[in-house]
């Protein structure tokens, strides 16, 4: 009888966490090693991509353009990356970070885009991203942005591939609960770019998504596509107030 | 040769004569082992370092050699001790001898 209560209980509380499931940063599920890799000013191997992100910055793309940093103050940058993706009126649509900083490559230094994934692009976007440290993710889903928040949220909870899941089946429904040892997160994406230890290396959201993507044998969409920039933006509304932590670290 | 990989050095601003203190050292590298295929079946050529050295004002401070264990981007620290100011200069050296040099100075109080 009281094992029955205890179990009552317990389901009791994981349906309640499950309804209310307060943003979580992934970072709080992490062993202390880890996060302590993290936490370190030095040691954290992100770190590495955010400094060859502050080299690209202040060196101009070419003879005649200007640097990044010719323009922009490296100080106004904080708080830029809690507030993407976002709606861009010269673009027309929802896009991300990477692909604000590509606009401005194309559009204003007159250099050809980085190639998504390219080390210089998530160099230059953990960069621009560790700006705001500890800010909280403020992105906005309502107005022009918001087709684009539902295209994300229909995704969120669309079951796709051969094991016919959608994120919010684990990471909703079945966030902290174990699978293959680890605890399930939510899904928070406030640590992006995230150097993760199995890639060896830092890694944009999207590449994080088509992971996933794969896990659940499923096909992925091309990185930087839309699909994946309406994924993003509804993710991070999931994590809204969370704060940045690029670059994250995780296994 | 590759490009110039991005290193971190971390020396303090002041140190004290004689006194042990402590250097950390971080290089961006894939220390790719050689024996991997990558999905096409064709072997990935190997690139990694093979021996790191800390010297100070030309005398060895600290050495190291790395082997196919070491992970990626690999990370040291170590303490030295030095009774006058001068310069700490760090040496990573591959597999086909190409070598990659930083230097930080240091300042006695």
């Amino acid at each position: 009888m009281r094992r029955f209560a205890v179990a009552t209980a317990a389901i009791t509380v994981a349906v309640a966490a499950a309804a209310l499931a307060a943003p979580r940063s992934g970072s709080s599920y992490l062993a202390p090693d880890l996060k302590a890799l993290q936490a370190d000013d030095f040691r954290n191997p992100g770190l590495l991509w955010v400094e060859q992100g502050r080299k690209l910055w202040s060196t101009p793309p070419s003879a005649a353009a200007k640097a990044c940093a010719g323009c922009h103050d490296e100080a106004a940058m904080r708080g830029v990356a809690a507030r993407y993706p976002a709606y861009d009126k010269g673009a027309r649509r929802v896009v991300n970070l990477e692909q604000r900083i590509n606009l401005c490559r194309t559009g204003r230094q007159h250099a050809p885009a980085l190639a998504y994934e390219s080390r210089d692009l998530v160099a230059l976007t953990a960069f621009v991203s560790r700006q705001s440290l500890g800010m909280p993710v403020a992105v906005r889903v309502d107005g022009p942005a918001a087709a684009s928040f539902a295209r994300g949220r229909a995704a969120y909870h669309q079951r796709i591939g051969q094991l016919d899941l959608s994120c919010a089946d684990c990471h909703q429904r079945s966030e902290g609960r174990r699978l293959h040892g680890e605890t399930i997160s939510q899904g928070q994406i406030n640590g992006f770019p995230t150097y993760r230890q199995l890639w060896e290396g830092a890694a944009s959201t999207h590449r994080m998504f088509a992971w996933c993507n794969a896990a659940v044998r499923a096909e992925p969409r091309p990185a930087g596509s839309q699909d994946y920039v309406d994924l993003e933006l509804y993710v991070r509304w999931r994590g809204q107030g969370l704060p940045v932590e690029t670059p994250a670290v995780r296994k | 040769m590759q490009p110039a990989p991005n290193v971190r050095l971390r020396v303090p601003e002041q140190v004290k004569s004689g006194e042990a203190f402590e250097v950390r050292a971080m290089i961006m590298h894939p220390m790719e082992t050689g024996y991997r295929f990558d999905s096409q079946g064709t072997a990935v050529p190997v690139h990694i370092i093979q021996t790191f050295t800390c010297r100070f004002e030309g005398q060895v401070v600290f050495e190291a050699r790395f082997g196919t264990g070491v992970s990626a981007n690999p990370y040291l620290s170590f303490f030295a001790k030095v009774d006058r100011p001068g310069e700490l200069e760090f040496t990573w050296v591959d597999q086909d001898g190409d070598s990659y040099v930083h230097k930080a100075p240091v300042n006695v109080a």
